[in-house]
């Protein structure tokens, strides 16, 4: 019972759509995982950097936020910190998705609050999983 | 003039002078009175009576002859820095009160040197003061009487009473402590003002006589010319007379470094090691002035009274027969200035000698060892008085008996030559090593025989028999020993003559029995001290080399019966405070054996202050060989220690070095992590790209819509060209930057290379719809890797293109030489460098956070190359916003 009603919740809240705001300067790897996730009925929106996932974060709500780190002007911290003090992106999941892959970074990052570090390259129908998961 | 009006104007005269001296006394530490003026002044205690009257006597007679005894001395001023303040150093160190101390001192506190040196300026300086007294009783004569002098009676002269005041002026002010070695600033001070007197007073009559009396020097020469033939008298008549004048120089030379009075002065009482550098030309310069009016005022007499008889005196002779009586008032007073400074310099410095060198050391000592303080100072201040007192009664029984035959100048020059025979033992023993104690008193012995038998017995016999038999014949008839003439040599002036024998055979003898004598130990040492008294070590008390058993409490016993308890005490506390010893300690090493004896030798001389301070202690005998090993060791450890400090501060140095090595390296560390970061970063990316890419098309390639299966393609065909890019860029950054990189040098044409460069950008730049300007007509060909810099423009123009606006951007390119050197700059309009990014622009992965684009072209590795490049090129690269707006990039490179 308590799968089909599960099934159906997750069916209710398709209906609704998930959205999903992918941060990241490399559009090539952007155009990937927007195609990705649009297929999995995300509502998709996309920032090339930190100020442009701000501004569109002011207006917004995204189930997950996939989040670069190196970027020009504002990098991937300096967002999560934005997210982390904004009230209403409570529920907002941040997932830091990088090339950056020491231990130290990925310490660094999670301590910041992300909610999953993943580290690229990476498998477009792992990271879908992950996302899933998380939600 | 009446006698009694002008004793009383003497004795006022004196009493100023006592006065100032008082004053000054008690005002010891202003600087009117330590200053290099007084201290020059009161070097002009070398001039005499015998300057300021016999100059002109010997200038009537015999012409310019009077001059080499001042030529000496301004010979000698210059060698004043190397020889004198050596000497002021080693005296104030060592507490030396006088010259025979100094000599004594250097032969290792040699008893008998000490006594004979003293002997030898007292047989020097007697008949010099009796010869300032005999100037004042005649002067006295003259100006009383109108005319010239008569002798008369002991108690009946005036100049015994001056003499007696004289003898209590220097007793008064010389002889307040017993410390021979402190300063007698009240004296020094009246000297200065004495000087001051004798030379303007000098002045006033030489022009008074030159132009009021005469018609100015040539109204004179053509006088003096019309009543004798003049020309032997102001120049060389013969070559032996340059000879004359040669050794003449050479004795005053040495006199005005030995003379008694002229050591108390310029050494003895030396404020300040510094004030010698001002005397060393006002000296000089004070002589010189002082010589001006000499020959004029003799020609003047000359011609006034016929005759040379009574030359001396003209300075006072010429305005009484003008019946000016004032002038000649002030020629007396200048001449009795010149008298009482040089008889009380001479006396204080003789008193001295004749009490430290001469009577306490033989004679004393014993009473010494076992009297009180208080009675032994006052018995030493004591022997100083009487010892004053019977030097000026001697003078004076020497000039009332004898002198009135002798003129002033040949006493004075017999004065000189006695006290030049220390000069081989003074002059060499300063500067060499070997110099010996025993060949310092043969040397002064012979040379003093020598000089009696040339010059003082010849001249005796004659004054007192009148016979020149002895003369003219020799000893025995022998006519090689004719007295004016030894072995033949018959052409120098007696005093020359004399000097030229007496100082071959001193010095001959003190350099041979130097090589020959070994000397003894403590000679040796301190001959190693005076030597290198440079060396500071030298001067220190450390530097006796002493070995024994010595009780402080013996040793203080001695200090006491001389210091008194209360300034003994003070002074070793001073001592155990210096060398951080305890203040109860029990035994006394060398240091304190040298300390204790320098603090005696003020009062009893040196020679005295270590046979006193042996005696209470328990000296070991030292070897000459052990003393100069542990000199030599003792210098070594000087060195040595010199050396290590060097090497410590080299070490330093490397630490130092070596941790900001150490900090770079650490940097370079992290710069080489940042930059494999960096480039893992650089090339994960486009690896993402592939891989996402691939990935979907594997999965979904049958749903996907064709355009974009197809864009996805053309993604992995960007990402895998940015690949290849990046890994191109980075070997040849790294090939470059390693200098791996030969360039190609060719002469080239740089306007064809900036137009190679504009066509390859100029596709970007018209699909940006930028403007590309370069109008420069101007060509230069030189030396450069035509690719290379190829590249570097390339590199410009592109990042130029990447922050234009599109439509509105124009870039320009421009080029000029400067100064061995073509500047090429590129500039653009667009939105320019933050001010603080510039210096990092040429860093390789520097990405501009202002670029339109947010990813442009590139690899962040272009201008890093170019600087890479333009470094081999021997040039240098920079970027700088221009002012209106964009950024200019300008390099330059060598033009040869």
């Amino acid at each position: 019972m308590s799968l089909v009603l599960s099934c159906h919740l997750t069916n209710f809240e398709r209906m609704v759509k998930q959205k999903i705001l992918i941060v990241d300067d490399e559009p090539n790897i952007v155009m990937s995982l927007e195609y990705a996730f649009k297929k999995q009925d995300f509502e998709v929106y996309i920032a090339r950097d930190g100020s442009e996932a701000m501004e569109i974060l002011t207006h917004h709500i995204p189930a997950v936020v996939l989040l670069d780190i190196m970027m020009p002007n504002v990098d991937g911290y300096q967002t999560l910190k934005f997210i982390k003090e904004k009230i209403e992106l409570n529920s907002t999941k941040v997932v830091f998705l990088t090339a950056k892959n020491k231990a130290s970074d990925i310490e660094k990052g999670l301590k910041l609050g992300a909610d999953k570090y993943l580290i690229k390259p990476f498998s477009v129908k792992k990271i879908v999983a992950e996302i899933l998961e998380l939600i | 003039m009446n006698n009694f009006a002008l004793s009383c104007l003497i004795l006022l005269y004196l009493c100023i002078l006592f006065y100032i001296a008082f004053i000054v006394e008690k005002k010891g530490k202003s600087k009117w009175v330590n200053n290099p003026y007084v201290y020059t002044l009161s070097l002009a205690v070398y001039c005499s009576a015998w300057t300021y009257y016999g100059s002109i006597g010997v200038a009537a007679n015999s012409g310019i002859s009077f001059l080499p005894i001042y030529l000496g001395p301004i010979i000698a001023a210059p060698f004043w820095i190397v020889i004198l303040r050596k000497v002021i150093r080693i005296s104030k160190q060592h507490k030396i009160s006088s010259i025979a101390d100094f000599i004594s001192l250097r032969y290792g506190n040699d008893r008998f040197l000490g006594a004979l040196v003293a002997f030898i300026c007292t047989i020097g300086t007697v008949p010099y003061i009796s010869l300032q007294l005999k100037a004042i009783s005649e002067t006295y004569d003259i100006l009383s009487s109108g005319s010239t002098f008569v002798p008369r009676g002991t108690l009946g002269d005036s100049t015994l009473y001056v003499a007696i005041l004289l003898a209590v002026f220097a007793t008064f002010f010389g002889t307040q402590t017993t410390d021979a070695s402190a300063k007698h600033k009240g004296i020094v001070a009246t000297i200065a003002i004495e000087s001051i007197i004798k030379l303007v007073f000098f002045i006033v009559v030489g022009c008074y006589i030159t132009f009021y009396l005469f018609d100015g020097t040539e109204d004179l020469y053509h006088r003096v010319t019309q009543i004798q033939d003049i020309t032997p008298l102001i120049g060389f008549s013969k070559v032996e007379d340059a000879f004359s004048w040669f050794y003449m120089i050479a004795l005053s030379f040495t006199a005005i470094f030995l003379l008694p009075r002229m050591f108390q002065v310029s050494v003895v009482e030396n404020v300040r090691e510094k004030h010698l550098k001002q005397a060393i030309w006002l000296f000089p310069l004070y002589l010189l002035l002082f010589n001006f009016f000499v020959i004029f005022i003799a020609w003047a007499g000359q011609v006034t009274f016929g005759n040379s008889s009574n030359a001396e005196y003209f300075t006072l002779l010429l305005p009484l027969k003008n019946g000016n009586i004032f002038i000649a008032l002030l020629v007396f007073f200048g001449g009795l200035s010149a008298v009482i400074s040089m008889v009380v310099v001479s006396t204080l410095a003789l008193s001295t000698m004749v009490s430290n060198n001469l009577v306490i050391p033989y004679g004393f000592l014993e009473v010494f060892s076992k009297g009180k303080p208080e009675k032994n100072a006052l018995y030493i201040i004591r022997i100083r008085r009487i010892a004053v007192f019977s030097i000026i009664i001697i003078a004076y029984i020497f000039y009332a008996s004898f002198s009135i035959e002798l003129s002033l100048y040949s006493i004075g020059l017999i004065s000189f030559v006695i006290i030049s025979q220390l000069a081989p033992s003074f002059f060499i023993g300063l500067f060499w090593n070997r110099g010996a104690s025993k060949a310092s008193k043969i040397g002064i012995i012979t040379g003093f025989i020598i000089t009696m038998y040339t010059l003082i017995l010849p001249f005796s016999i004659q004054a007192f028999t009148g016979s020149t038999v002895f003369i003219s014949e020799g000893a025995f008839g022998i006519s090689f020993l004719k007295p004016h003439a030894l072995f033949g040599i018959d052409f120098l002036s007696p005093p020359a003559h004399a000097f030229f024998w007496s100082m071959l055979a001193n010095t001959l003898c003190y350099l041979v029995f130097s090589l020959v004598s070994k000397g003894n130990y403590r000679e040796r040492n301190y001959a190693e001290m005076f030597v290198d008294s440079k060396n500071f070590n030298s001067l220190q008390d450390s530097a006796l080399v002493w070995k024994g058993e010595a009780f402080v409490s013996d040793i203080k016993n001695v200090l006491v019966r001389f210091l008194g308890e209360e300034r003994t005490e003070r002074a070793l506390r001073l001592f155990f405070s210096k060398y951080d010893l305890p203040l109860d300690t029990q035994m006394a090493d060398a240091r304190l054996i040298n300390f204790s004896e320098k603090l005696l030798t003020g009062s009893i001389g040196n020679a005295s202050a270590k046979i006193l301070i042996s005696g209470v202690v328990k000296e070991e005998e030292i070897s000459l060989i052990e003393v100069l090993k542990i000199l030599e060791e003792s210098k070594e450890t000087i060195s040595r220690n010199k050396l290590l400090k060097d090497k410590s501060k080299q070490l330093t140095q490397l630490t130092e070095q070596l941790k900001e090595a150490n900090v770079e390296l650490i940097e370079k560390d992290q710069q080489k992590d940042e930059f494999l970061d960096t480039v893992a970063h650089e090339i994960k990316t486009p690896i993402t790209g592939i891989r996402a890419a691939v990935e979907l098309l594997i999965e979904d390639l049958q749903e996907m819509p064709p355009e974009l299966s197809n864009q996805f393609l053309t993604n992995i065909l960007s990402d895998a060209d940015r690949m290849s890019r990046l890994i191109n860029n980075l070997l040849d950054f790294e090939k470059l930057s390693n200098g791996r990189e030969q360039l190609n040098l060719q002469k080239n044409s740089l306007k064809r290379t900036i137009e190679t460069a504009l066509s390859g950008v100029s596709q970007i730049a018209s699909n940006k719809k930028i403007t590309l300007l370069h109008t420069n007509k101007s060509d230069y060909s030189f030396f450069y890797d035509e690719d290379r810099i190829l590249q570097v423009m390339t590199n410009l123009l592109s990042n130029a293109i990447k922050f234009c606006e599109p439509e509105s951007g124009i870039i320009s390119i421009d080029y000029r030489y400067d100064d061995g050197f073509i500047f090429v700059e590129v500039k653009d309009n667009g939105k320019g460098i933050p001010q603080e990014d510039l210096v990092f622009v040429f860093d390789k992965f520097y990405q501009s956070k202002n670029q339109n684009t947010i990813k442009p072209e590139g690899s962040g590795l272009g201008l890093a190359i170019s600087k890479q490049i333009i470094l081999q090129h021997k040039g240098k690269i920079w970027a700088k916003n221009s002012l209106k707006a964009g950024v200019v990039v300008g390099f330059k490179l060598p033009f040869d």
